[in-house]
């Protein structure tokens, strides 16, 4: 079974900005390492004659030509923000770093 | 607290630096990485965006074929191997500059990997410098820090984002250590973002404006004592964005440095902020849990694979190396080594080029550029090039002063006109009644005057002191403002005199 530690999990929660009670952590351990688990398992079938992939469909090189296209209003761009000032989306004071 | 640091000289007697830059490109393609909202910088706030920008749910990105093709190009002006088959990945964080959550970049697939360039220092010695990896990635937003008392971002109260930079190309060049620089490191530093610059700027594919932040630099700088061979505990100084501040955030990071492994403690692993105002730099965060990118392979995306037909056509298309240029052009004009330096430290080596190319011989050329224009543009603070003078005025006001049509100084009062606007030089002589006096009839007249009115002077040169011939020119050039020919009037006063010279 996979080694998986409350403080993982926790660590976890909070790079993907997600608050999390005792219990939660305390559960979510547990059932991470069923989950580590059970994606290990490809592993066991995969041989080292099978390449990793990024993607389901063999396909390379799909570009776009360098012209402009599609553009939204500021107005646009901003229709859906909480809260903006002079065309520009206002967020919170950033407080943890530069 | 204000960080101790050792002098410059004490570090070096005690420790050898080991440097790493990494260098950000900005792309001067028409449209973004991954969008085809435009490119533009200087715009009205979040005017260039579209929904891919913006992160919107369901969007999906397509690579912009421009952009890599210019990354294929900076990895081949660097000597680099283009990987034939790379990804790009996601690299995770949240960040208001970054509305997907996440930045698309390359992780362990670098389009381009392990190259090298040489640096040549101003003394000509000649430094390699091997590149670990240029990858392809996408520029972040704009945060403006609003309220406190200072703009900046501690003591904010708020801040906005403009988006129009988000997803904007960019090329992040990374080096591998750099050892053995000694006390050049800073110089070094200096003269690398410089190649740097120089090279995206001769290939065309970054427009390589600093104070636009088209080139950023992040300076990796560690010590270790004399004669070792591990490399001790680096710090990193963010965004020093001008050439002369990369050299200084250098010294200064090498100086600190040496201070705290002088008094027997660690250097801490962290970033550093570059303070122009007053050269030096302070702590940033610690390298810590927040570096937990988690990187993955970016499932948006398909890989990109660079075939050889493809990557030779366009080292095909690479333009000669700007030091090479530099090589064949100085042969080429027969300067010596200083007056070529100078030449390039004034940035007037293409303009010379220009010039020569319209016609001048290459002493000429450098005689206006160097002598006459690049002054006059330190006065108007503008680059020479941008003080409006054409080669072909050039040609052209070298050959009125070598035909007797105008002396130096009058060249001088064309050349002004010229750049106020007022024509071409033949057009700016007649508007301005700029006429060299040779015609004998009116410098007689001028120079009897002179010699009625310095009768002493006069004698002495009877007398044989023809030196003091200068004192009677001198008195003509004044009458005639100037404008009469110096040389044919000391030939005519001398004569009149009976003196020989």
């Amino acid at each position: 079974m996979a080694e998986i530690t409350r403080d993982d999990v926790a660590h976890l929660a909070q790079l993907a900005r997600i608050e999390m009670s005792a219990e939660e952590l305390d559960r979510m351990a547990g059932e991470l390492a069923h989950i580590v688990d059970a994606v290990k398992s490809v592993s066991e079938v995969a041989g080292p004659d099978v390449p990793a992939t990024s993607h389901p469909i063999a396909l390379s090189n799909v570009f776009r030509e360098d012209v402009v296209g599609h553009v939204l209003t500021p107005e646009e761009a901003l229709s859906g923000a909480p809260d903006a000032e002079d065309s520009r989306f206002k967020v919170p004071a950033i407080l943890d770093e530069e | 607290m204000a960080d101790q640091i050792l002098s410059f000289d004490e570090a070096m007697e005690q420790f050898d630096p080991v440097l790493g830059f990494e260098v950000h490109v900005e792309l001067n393609t028409k449209t973004k990485m991954f969008s085809s909202a435009p490119n533009a910088f200087g715009d009205d706030p979040n005017t260039n965006v579209n929904e891919v920008d913006l992160g919107m749910p369901g969007v999906l990105p397509v690579v912009n074929k421009a952009a890599v093709e210019s990354s294929i190009k900076i990895g081949l002006a660097l000597n680099c191997e283009i990987a034939e088959s790379c990804r790009f990945a996601r690299k995770n964080y949240f960040y208001p500059d970054t509305p997907k959550n996440f930045q698309t970049s390359q992780y362990d697939e670098p389009i381009a990997h392990d190259g090298w360039i040489d640096i040549e220092l101003e003394d000509g010695e000649v430094f390699r410098v091997e590149i670990e990896r240029a990858h392809m990635e996408e520029d972040a937003g704009k945060l403006t820090h609003m309220g406190g008392a200072t703009g900046r971002i501690q003591g904010a109260d708020y801040s906005l984002v403009d988006y129009n930079r988000a997803g904007v190309p960019l090329v992040e060049i990374v080096t591998k250590p750099i050892v053995g620089a000694g006390r050049r490191a800073p110089e070094l530093a200096r003269a690398y973002v410089s190649a740097i610059r120089e090279i995206v700027k001769n290939l065309g594919v970054s427009d390589a404006r600093m104070e636009r932040g088209n080139v950023r630099c992040d300076a990796n700088v560690s010590l270790m004592p004399k004669g070792a061979d591990k490399f001790g505990i680096r710090s990193e100084t963010k965004n020093v964005n001008s050439l002369r501040s990369v050299e200084h955030a250098v010294r200064f990071e090498i100086q600190r440095h040496a201070a705290v492994l002088a008094a027997g403690e660690k250097v801490t692993q962290e970033t550093r902020h570059w303070h122009e105002d007053t050269r030096t730099t302070t702590a940033g965060r610690p390298k810590s849990d927040a570096d937990d990118y988690r990187y993955f392979p970016e499932p948006d995306l398909v890989p990109l694979v660079a075939t050889r037909e493809w990557v030779e056509s366009l080292r095909a298309q690479l333009p000669e190396p700007p030091a090479e240029r530099r090589k064949r052009l100085k042969t080429a004009w027969g300067y010596s080594d200083p007056e070529f330096r100078d030449v390039v430290n004034a940035g007037v080596m293409d303009a010379i080029e220009e010039t020569i190319a319209a016609g001048a011989t290459p002493a000429a050329a450098r005689k206006w550029w160097m002598g006459e224009i690049v002054g006059r543009a330190k006065v108007a603070d503008v680059d020479p090039a941008d003080l409006g003078v054409s080669p072909e005025a050039i040609v052209e006001l070298n050959g009125l002063v070598e035909g007797g049509k105008l002396n130096n100084k009058m060249a001088g009062q064309v050349l002004d006109g010229v750049i106020a606007g007022e024509g071409t030089p033949t057009q700016v002589m007649e508007s301005r009644g700029l006429v060299l006096v040779s015609d004998d009839g009116p410098l007689l007249e001028a120079i009897d005057a002179a010699l009625a009115a310095q009768p002493d002077v006069a004698d002495k040169i009877r007398g044989g002191k023809v030196q003091a011939v200068g004192a009677i020119v001198g008195g003509v050039m004044k009458a005639t403002r100037g404008q009469a020919d110096a040389g044919r009037v000391r030939e005519l006063i001398l004569e009149k005199l009976g003196v020989n010279a």
